[in-house]
């Protein structure tokens, strides 16, 4: 048996015996666990569940172990998802240290500061969001102008992010400043981590069309933070600032396979039982042959996912290809739910109240989410203006 | 099987692309247009394919052929399209040849698939009728008489049929007008008596033929297959060939891409490469895109069919639906990005365009490939 093979009945068998029922999937979205200082783990089981799997360093499995993770190799960590999904156990943790501060802090963060945050993020004990956006500088990001100036050992940081995504449950901020005002504009940015609770930060929720409000608006004044919260060099942030978006994107990109979202029910069955059949074909042949244009793209995609893995294995690869997965992920995701509304008719366009199922409810909410995919962690605009660029070589 | 290709997948690549620049450049097909060539590609250049071992590229080695996957075939089939190279890879090796090699006896294969491997004989897969593609919709009957058969209808849009040896005709013993069962296949002389054949122009420059059959008739030994179940070997040869022809489709929409991005990066307007303006910057960007997804699925479709996997059939639609609807974009956009230029006969932008829209009816258009899709999906 191959190290491999070895390794998945391992898998398999912790997960057998640590998973208990009550932790597998469908996950309420009231039982995600994002962890932090506020988690209320409203499920006590999920409480059990994660301090199990991150003892195991599997919340973060590819890091090195004395920073939380398990130290497994990429295809070890395909065995493992596979083997997850197998046991159809819910996710322990779910957190943007993991899937977007971790790996920019393992590549460019000092020894100290891997050894401070990345086993907490593991643990799920801190909680982090991000502060990059400003109300004048969303797409023109590098314009942005939240100041840092060094006073003694301390750096005081002054201005306002916008869009901050759960910056009021979050324990901690990665932040980009400027701390070089008369540098040309990406070389005076600097890449910051300080505490929320540090006194001069405020925070104003902003509510969503889809009625929730995940993020936030976020003052900063007179904030003081040491000044060994600076990640990389001064000045030098703006390559950790991009990196982090390419994690940010890859994450996002995800959402293309529509594994998201609260339905059990493929689309296809949703539109047998709500718009009907005729000789076991949907009534509406448009929305049958709309459907199978998104079931088909969905495949695509699916498969240049796998390519882009399998080629990125072997060496190859386009460089933007995050770029791509983004723009593309997300738009099929969007049209995913505009298909889904369509469905549904005005079952679809429910907002609250009887005469509704709570699964058609929940649809209608995250159809209204679902346009903010192609707005966050870069516009659908920006992608393109990247491939253009990077991929394709066009002039500007 | 992995996505990325191997290191001999590779240098079959690299000998495809120098051989087609060399033989057969955009510049040959203007040519055998101009010339009004009667066969409509050139037989020595089918030679020199057959010497590469290319048209004999999937059948076994016992009956002359390489052995080779589908995931060979389609690295040789992106590059021919790539230059619009006309040749007979679809009419002698991927529908006749493959319905001989996958539906045919002993006897049959001996005789057939040795002279294709060779390049010497042609064949034609004569099933279409009307003007669309409709697989089991077959009115050409075949009806016993004492000896054997005789068929009588009329095929059109059949590829390369005005110079085939050999037709493979797919005809009704039985059923009703769209029924799957009652489908026979016959492989046929083309000097039989009742044949006629009228070469049909199309815009694509390569050679078509509608052919009349008027009480052919043919021993029984002329069978492919089984009686009244030629669907079965139908289609899996459509698949097949349908796959191919995705790989050929994908060639030739990266490459007249290619030409595109070339042109933004060096025509100059308003004193600045035309690829400078975002309206068009943001346009290539998606054709990108829709490139990466289509490579993505063709190459996961040949390695279906190698696989032998249950789900070919709707990955063979998926190819074909998403590589028409590209072929179809980047076609129209490559035309319309080259200006004036692009839509005159001088400039070669406009052979892609041509080819678009003949490769996307060919075998089934995306429409029908995601109503087939839905069919199969059970919806
Ligand atoms: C749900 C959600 C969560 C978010 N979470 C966070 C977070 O946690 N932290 C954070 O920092 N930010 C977050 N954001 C902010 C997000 O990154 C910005 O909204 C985004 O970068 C766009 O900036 P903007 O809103 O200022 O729009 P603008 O930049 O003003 O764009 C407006 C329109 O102009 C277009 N446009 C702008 N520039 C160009 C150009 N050069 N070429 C062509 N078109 C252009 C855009 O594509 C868009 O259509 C979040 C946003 C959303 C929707």
């Amino acid at each position: 048996m191959s190290d491999l093979e070895a390794f998945r009945e391992e898998a398999r068998a912790w997960l057998e015996s640590n998973g208990p029922t009550s932790m597998h999937l469908p996950i309420p979205e009231s039982e995600v666990v994002w962890g932090g200082r506020q988690e209320a783990f409203s499920n006590p089981d999920s409480r059990v569940w994660l301090e199990r799997v991150s003892e195991q360093g599997w919340t973060v499995p590819t890091w090195p172990k004395e920073y939380g993770g398990a130290g497994l190799s990429k295809a070890e960590e395909r065995v493992l998802t596979e083997e997850w999904r197998r046991a159809r156990c819910r996710p322990a943790l779910m957190s943007f240290g993991i899937s977007m501060l971790g790996p920019v802090l393992l590549e460019y963060a000092s020894e100290e500061q891997k050894r401070e945050h990345l086993p907490k993020i593991a643990r799920g004990e801190i909680r982090w969001c991000q502060g990059y956006s400003e109300p004048d500088f969303g797409s023109d990001l590098a314009g942005l102008q939240t100041k840092a100036v060094l006073v003694d050992d301390e750096y005081v940081v002054n201005g306002q992010k916008i869009w901050t995504s759960y910056a009021d449950k979050s324990d901690w901020i990665f932040c980009l400043v400027r701390t070089d005002p008369a540098a040309s504009k990406h070389d005076g940015i600097s890449f910051l981590l300080f505490d929320m609770a540090s006194p001069g930060v405020s925070v104003a929720p902003i509510q969503l069309i889809s009625g929730s409000s995940p993020f936030s608006q976020t003052f900063f004044e007179d904030v003081r933070v040491p000044k060994a919260n600076l990640v990389g060099t001064l000045n030098g942030g703006w390559t950790i600032a991009k990196r982090l978006l390419q994690h940010e994107r890859a994450m996002i990109s995800q959402m293309g396979l529509g594994l998201a979202g609260s339905s059990n029910q493929s689309i296809d069955a949703l539109a047998k039982e709500y718009v009907g059949t005729e000789n076991g074909q949907i009534e509406d042949s448009i929305l049958r042959d709309r459907i199978a244009q998104h079931m088909m793209d969905n495949e695509c995609y699916g498969t240049s996912l796998r390519r882009s893995m399998e080629e990125a294995k072997a060496g190859q690869g386009p460089g933007a290809a995050s770029s791509m997965f983004k723009f593309y992920g997300t738009e099929l995701n969007k049209q995913r739910y505009e298909l889904l509304v369509s469905v549904l008719g005005t079952q679809g366009l429910g907002w609250e109240g009887e005469g509704f199922s709570e699964h058609e409810l929940k649809t209608t909410r995250e159809w209204l989410r679902s346009k903010g995919n192609s707005i966050e962690g870069g516009t659908s605009e920006i992608q393109l203006n990247i491939i253009a660029k990077r991929v394709l070589g066009l002039p500007d | 099987m992995s996505l990325v290709l191997t290191e001999e997948q590779e240098l079959l690549r690299d000998t495809a692309r120098e051989f087609v620049r060399e033989q057969a450049p955009v510049a040959a097909l203007r040519k055998l247009r101009d010339a009004e060539d009667p066969i409509g590609f050139s037989r020595e250049l089918w030679s020199e394919m057959a010497n590469l071992g290319w048209s004999g590229i999937i059948f076994p080695e016992e009956y002359g052929g390489a052995g080779l996957g589908y995931a060979e075939l389609g690295v040789v089939m992106e590059e021919l399209g790539r230059t619009l190279v006309a040749n007979p890879m679809m009419s002698t090796v991927l529908l006749a040849g493959n319905a001989i090699a996958l539906g045919g006896n002993e006897t049959q294969k001996k005789d057939v698939l040795p002279s294709v491997c060779s390049g010497e004989r042609l064949l034609a897969f004569a099933h279409q009728e009307g003007s669309r593609h409709q697989p089991y919709r077959v009115t050409t009957t075949a009806e016993r008489d004492t000896d054997g058969y005789r068929i009588s209808g009329e095929k059109t849009f059949v590829l390369d049929g005005h110079i085939a040896d050999q037709l493979v005709v797919v005809a009704r013993t039985s059923g009703e007008l769209r029924d799957r069962e009652g489908l026979t296949l016959f492989l046929v002389d083309v000097n039989a008596d009742g044949i006629s054949r009228t070469r049909t122009s199309m815009v694509d420059s390569r050679g078509y033929a509608n052919i009349k059959l008027t009480n052919v008739s043919v021993e029984r030994s002329a069978i492919v297959g089984d009686v009244d179940l030629g669907a079965n070997v139908v289609d899996v040869v459509l698949d097949r060939a349908t796959a191919a022809l995705s790989a050929e489709m994908l060639g030739g929409f990266t490459e007249a891409f290619e030409r595109t991005l070339t042109y933004l990066q060096t025509r100059v307007q308003f004193g600045a490469p035309i690829g400078s303006f975002q309206a068009l910057k943001h346009r290539a960007a998606i054709m990108f895109c829709e490139i990466e997804l289509s490579r993505s699925i063709v190459l996961d479709t040949l390695r279906a069919i190698d696989e032998d996997r249950d789900d070919v059939p709707s990955r063979v639609s998926t190819a074909k639906a998403r590589c028409s609807d590209s072929y179809h974009l980047i076609g129209n956009e490559a035309v319309q990005m080259h200006g004036g230029i692009g839509v005159t006969d001088e400039e070669e932008i406009g052979f892609f365009l041509k080819r678009a829209r003949v490769s996307q009816q060919t075998l089934g258009d995306a429409a029908y490939h995601r109503r087939r899709f839905a069919s199969l999906r059970g919806f």
